[in-house]
């Protein structure tokens, strides 16, 4: 066990009992022990799931961070790795897992179509980034990102790691988070959470004045016009 | 035998039918046959059992919607090789009702369903015509002409432009409901009923009451998140303790639209795309989608570029029937150990294709006429070195402690075994079709590129079980290594690319199929272009997406924890089955 990144500068130890003395705080030893046993979900969805395995696999070889542990169950691990497009259908399970995962949870999104949809953005079936449903920790560009680009995200999420408080983390303030809505498969995929813009907006257009309405109180919400009438 | 008796008996086919049964199909660029909906059922059955068309490749359809019909496409082959039979029905729009070809030819049941689901045509008499890859209760049929998506900009690409005066227009924005959805007038969110999946439940087969044991009949969702499905792949499993009495594979959880895409995509547009496919063979998809187009085109591809692409295949399939193996040793309870080993020489092949075309899996390296980059001598050195020593070496290390591994074979000896007849008539493909001992690869049956000069053996097994496809696997590395060194001694030197390299190209009307043995079976790509820079229907034929249809039939009366492994040694790719 190396004190490497736990040890706060300011105290001195003797140089004899650095391998043995460390002086710190509470939050840096949560944090450093945190930060080095990551354990991501096991969990792939597309292309980029095959990059995740290479990066697991021996060449760059994930255990050097404590990550190698790959847990099927949601119920085990810390981070999501959402490797892939997030398609509707998917959607619903991949909330579902999130909100089975315990505190303290991190979300990766890797790759284009993660994060936004990537170059099947326009595809139907196509959720335009897996943050409009989950919180989104570290965003890994490219399409699939490297190994090399996972670990440099891998890293940036442990750097997040070290800079929470104990006082401030929600985990530990007062009363359970709330749950994310699972989505509902409907016509097309339904958001709960916007069920009544989703009313309004696909009322039929019958008077005018009914139409302008919806307009203003979707202006007046930060929303775009709506399209119809 | 004399010339005249080589005649190809389809030239006389439309003669053998009565009147108006079948026509040939005369539009230009267009060929095969037109049959009535009506006689379609006697048709394929005479085509089957009297002319031994055994083995139906392909479903698929197309929306004309100018002149208000779909046609329903098939295409047959001989299990012997030889060309293909093309045979299409036309239905109306408003009308659209095919007989259903599943009791002849089983494999077309997954395909049929697919037809359903994106195009919104009814086959008639299908056991089981649920949607496939969207799910109950979708509003529309998205692969038809007048289905408009919600983030519909035009009708094809090159759009205009989406940073007009510097600012860019995000897609999200101009959508009322700021993301990618749309609902039918007057819907409520609130009052919606999701399908509870009652015709996925009950369409499985249960267990008969057993007065003797009291064994309970159980219900077991694997997937879509299960470590053993290989992706978002989810089966649904009657058991009866641990006995498999039924099984449904569910699918779609990675459908990405790529055929709709790609008919609003320009042609070249859609290379990069393929590769998403099977992403862990995208040079060998690139290969089935240059053939196509280049069929329409009429294109002849200089020899080192053809040298070339067959080296990317190869390499590939090396490459993917590692990785097959590796995660068959997984799916064995062998956790991860193996699996390490069968794709170090991965990496290696990866460092080769990120060389020559700049990225290590999404290669996008073929193009209309040839390949976007030459192959540098150091490159060919590297593979020299990899086929001559490094591959052959492990492959030692795999016959040393796999091939006969008491384990190993206990576990897949007769396990999730296909006789030849099942195997054709389930339209399997690639190792699985030839570990049942049907000796068909597209290299062989109907020679593509430069695979008619190369001399390498059609590997077949036996016994058709899971043990069967490990050793299909690995002998075809072996075949592929043999390749490759051919390949090597034989490369000449010159361009590698007809004409010029082109954004647009000019592909003129008509309809072309072009396929490959990929390393999972045939990889197909079915094109009609109008004339226009885009295709106007374009559908893959993906050979893991039809393989599939044989894991309820393997997979029935076997052991619940041999249903992973039996999974794992069809070798899916979810890219791909879904698309
Ligand atoms: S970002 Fe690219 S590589 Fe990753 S899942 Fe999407 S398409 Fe595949």
């Amino acid at each position: 066990m190396s004190p490497e990144g736990l040890s706060k500068p300011e105290y001195q130890v003797p140089q004899e009992m650095q391998n043995q003395v460390a002086l710190t705080t509470l939050d840096r030893l949560y944090n450093w022990s945190r930060k080095n046993s990551v354990w991501p979900m096991m969990f792939g969805l597309a292309c980029c799931a095959i990059e995740m395995i290479a990066a697991a696999a021996s060449r760059y070889d994930l255990a050097r961070f404590g990550m190698e542990v790959m847990r099927p169950s949601p119920r085990q691990s810390d981070v999501m790795l959402v490797s892939g497009t997030v398609t509707k259908k998917m959607i619903p399970q991949i909330v579902r897992l999130y909100n089975q995962m315990p505190e303290p949870k991190y979300v990766i999104a890797m790759g284009a179509c993660a994060s936004s949809g990537g170059p099947f953005k326009e595809g139907y079936n196509v959720v335009a980034g897996v943050d409009k449903f989950i919180p989104v920790d570290v965003y890994i560009p490219g399409c699939p990102p490297t190994p090399q680009a996972l670990l440099h995200g891998l890293m940036t999420l442990q750097k997040k790691i070290e800079s929470q408080s104990l006082k401030e983390v929600s985990w530990y303030q007062k009363g359970p988070g709330e749950p994310i809505p699972v989505p509902v498969l409907g016509p097309d995929l339904i958001d709960m959470r916007k069920a009544a813009l989703i009313r309004e907006k696909s009322q039929p257009v019958t008077e005018p004045e009914e139409a302008a309405v919806a307009v203003e109180e979707a202006a007046q919400n930060g929303e775009l016009p709506a399209k119809e009438g | 035998m004399t010339e005249a008796t080589l005649i190809n008996p389809l030239d006389t086919l439309v003669d053998q039918f009565p009147s108006g049964w079948v026509k040939k199909d005369e539009r230009p660029g267009y060929s095969g046959f037109i049959v009535e909906r009506e006689h379609l059922l006697e048709f394929a059955r005479t085509m089957r059992d009297d002319f031994g068309f055994d083995y139906l490749s392909m479903v698929t359809a197309s929306d004309y919607l100018a002149e208000g019909k779909f046609d329903v496409v098939y295409y047959a082959y001989k299990t012997i090789g030889g060309p293909a039979l093309i045979f299409k029905v036309q239905v109306p729009r408003e009308d659209a009702v095919v007989p259903s070809l599943v009791a002849l030819y089983p494999g077309a049941d997954f395909q049929e369903r697919e037809v359903w689901d994106l195009m919104g045509i009814r086959f008639e008499g299908h056991p089981d015509l649920r949607r496939i890859l969207m799910w109950e209760g979708f509003e529309g049929h998205p692969l038809r002409k007048d289905w408009k998506e919600p983030f519909y900009e035009e009708d094809v690409k090159p759009y205009k432009s989406r940073w007009p005066e510097g600012k860019p227009v995000n897609a999200d924005d101009r959508n009322p409901f700021n993301d990618n959805v749309q609902y039918p007038t007057g819907f409520d969110p609130e009052r919606w009923v999701p399908e509870a999946e009652t015709l996925l439940y009950s369409g499985l087969q249960r267990t008969t009451h057993n007065e003797e044991f009291k064994t309970d009949e159980l219900i077991v969702n694997m997937g879509p998140q299960h470590p053993s499905t290989h992706g978002v792949f989810r089966m649904v499993v009657s058991l009866q303790g641990e006995k498999i009495v039924d099984l449904k594979p569910v699918m779609g959880y990675l459908h990405r639209n790529h055929e709709k895409i790609a008919e609003r995509n320009t042609f070249l547009q859609n290379m990069p795309f393929t590769d998403r496919l099977d992403y862990t063979t995208s040079m060998s998809n690139n290969f089935a989608y240059a053939l196509a187009v280049e069929k329409l085109m009429g294109l002849q591809v200089p020899e080192r570029a053809d040298y070339i692409r067959v080296l990317m295949a190869e390499l590939t399939r090396i490459m993917n029937h590692f990785f097959a193996t590796g995660f068959l040793l997984n799916d064995l309870g062998v956790y991860f150990t193996a699996s390490l080993y069968a794709i170090e020489e991965r990496e290696l092949i990866l460092d080769i294709f990120e060389e020559i075309s700049g990225s290590r899996m999404m290669c996008n390296y073929f193009r209309f006429g040839g390949v976007v980059r030459d192959v540098s001598d150091e490159v060919l050195k590297k593979i020299h070195n990899l086929v001559y020593d490094r591959i052959p070496r492990k492959l030692d290390q795999f016959d040393a402690y796999l091939t006969n591994n008491e384990i190993l074979r206990t576990r897949c000896e007769g396990v999730g075994v296909l006789t030849a007849d099942q195997a054709i008539a389930l339209s399997t493909a690639g190792p699985i079709l030839r570990a049942s001992g049907v000796p068909y690869d597209v290299r062989r049956a109907d020679p593509y590129s430069i695979y008619d000069r190369l001399e390498f053996d059609v590997i077949t097994g036996n016994h058709g079980d899971i043990y069967d496809r490990y050793l299909v696997r690995v002998a075809e590395i072996k075949e592929s290594i043999k390749i490759v060194k051919q390949l090597l001694r034989d490369i000449p030197s010159g361009p590698i690319l007809a004409g010029k390299p082109a954004y647009q190209v000019r592909v003129p009307a008509g309809e072309s199929y072009g396929r490959v043995e990929g390393p999972k079976g045939e990889m197909g790509f079915y094109i009609v272009s109008n004339g226009k820079p885009n295709p106007e229907r374009y559908h893959v034929r993906a050979p893991t997406f039809i393989n599939l249809t044989s894991l309820a039939p393997m997979s029935r009366g076997e052991k619940v924890a041999d249903v992973v492994v039996i999974l794992g040694a069809i070798d899916i790719v979810l890219g791909e089955v879904d698309r």
